[in-house]
């Protein structure tokens, strides 16, 4: 199983921010996007993910295959940590809450309300539903924020064990995550240039 | 989507969900009431019905714009939408929930309040009966709603000014079978008319539901 992406334009806002973006990811690999600010690596992941289509180009995978994890975790307070991973176990029909709870070594807060945990630790709740899901594609978007350093140790494991199992990664980020292993795609070559002003009326719109 | 359904359940009875809300504020209507237009028995059983029905509307509104839009704010709608759960499934559970929430215990308190707005004897079994048919059409048509201002900032009262007018036929033959039952006349056809409005809106709005959220998505 492989991720193939050929050609892909994506647009926030009606505005084309990449085109020409192809890349291919195999049974096993992380893809880390890097780019400035606002190069539209967030559109690009949610387009990847299935979120929203694609202004041209394909995305070689169906979306059942991806997980993904936004800027927001999709954490209720008023849930305990435990119960917020149930939920989304149940939701993708799988049993691996332990091992979620494992990975990001959230055992002991387990019945704390997830109101009451710090960024650091909804971070690492957030992440852990990646594990709950099971798919093979994880599709992360800025998954570092606000983890300390033991943190992201603990997420490069997680989707190293991930990679083991022969999953794919596609991620955005702008620091060292300590995966040494995955290959770097500079978005900023791929920026849609704006279009041309056809005509008179077409220059003031 | 049972999963979804008992979350959304828990959600909405813990602590901040708002659940009793929608009934206190139905209580303090129906209160209020026979101080604004005098305690006369003969007039407050002659507007029991419509009063009662209006206050089960109006609260079932308070809580619409919680449907979608926490699930918005924490990202946990993205979530959904990716995950195998149809969009379609979500939206008629969370319609369901907001109905098991708010729209069965107004079924349920009516009748003790019909008491307070001295409510014909024959009067109690239609309205509770339409209240029943009648309330799933609100929860329903209110997710609509919700679903076209997600994302929006004060989205609130955009909601209010959406919906109320959808809620025009609803309430028209809801209050009609109500009052015709308190009066003791045949109540049939605005039964069967506000029974096909149900039957209608669960049939064809969660598709609608599931288009808008997909846009406001992007």
């Amino acid at each position: 199983m492989e991720l193939v992406v050929t050609d892909l334009a994506v647009a926030r806002g009606g505005v084309p921010v990449l085109e020409g973006v192809s890349f291919t990811v195999a049974g096993g690999e992380a893809l880390v996007l890097r780019g400035p600010n606002g190069i539209g690596k967030t559109t690009l992941l949610r387009t990847v993910a299935g979120l929203q289509p694609p202004l041209a180009g394909r995305v070689g995978l169906d979306r059942e295959a991806m997980a993904y994890a936004g800027h927001s975790d999709g954490i209720k307070a008023t849930l305990s940590v435990r119960e917020n991973l149930t939920f989304w176990a149940d939701v993708f029909a799988t049993d691996r809450v332990p091992a979620a709870l494992a990975a990001f070594e959230l055992e002991g807060l387990a019945d704390r309300h997830a109101g009451n945990l710090s960024a650091g630790q909804k971070r690492r709740l957030g992440l852990a539903r990646m594990v709950v899901t099971g798919r093979p594609v994880w599709v992360l978007d800025e998954p570092t924020v606000s983890l300390d350093v033991d943190a992201v140790a603990m997420f490069a494991g997680a989707v190293r064990a991930h990679l083991a199992g022969g999953g794919m990664a596609l991620l955005a980020t702008h620091i060292e995550l300590g995966l040494e292993e995955a290959r770097v795609l500079n978005l900023a070559p791929f920026r849609a240039r704006a279009p041309e002003p056809d005509d008179f009326d077409g220059a003031f719109l | 989507m049972i999963a979804l359904l008992i979350r959304d359940m828990k959600l909405g009875t813990r602590a901040g969900g708002g659940f009793g809300l929608g009934l206190a504020f139905f209580l303090i209507v129906v209160v209020l009431v026979p101080f604004g237009v005098g305690p006369e028995t003969g007039r407050l059983a002659l507007i029991a019905p419509g009063i009662l029905w209006l206050g089960a509307l109006l609260a079932c509104l308070l809580s619409l714009d919680r449907i979608f839009a926490l699930d918005w704010e924490d990202g946990s709608l993205d979530l959904l939408a990716t995950s195998p759960l149809p969009m379609e499934a979500a939206v008629s559970v969370k319609a369901l929930a907001h109905w098991l929430t708010t729209g069965l215990p107004l079924v349920l308190a009516a009748p003790v309040l019909g008491v307070l707005l001295s409510l014909p004897a024959a009067g109690y079994a239609p309205l509770i009966l339409s209240l029943a048919l009648g309330t799933p059409a609100l929860s329903v048509i209110g997710t609509f709603g919700a679903a076209l201002t997600v994302g929006l900032k004060r989205g609130g009262l955009l909601l209010s000014l959406l919906v109320l007018p959808l809620y025009v036929p609803t309430l028209i033959f809801g209050a009609e079978m109500a009052r015709r039952g308190a009066e003791g006349m045949g109540n049939t056809t605005p039964m069967l008319m506000l029974a096909g409005i149900t039957c209608g809106t669960i049939a064809l709005l969660p598709f609608a539901s599931a288009a808008v959220l997909r846009v406001n998505l992007r």
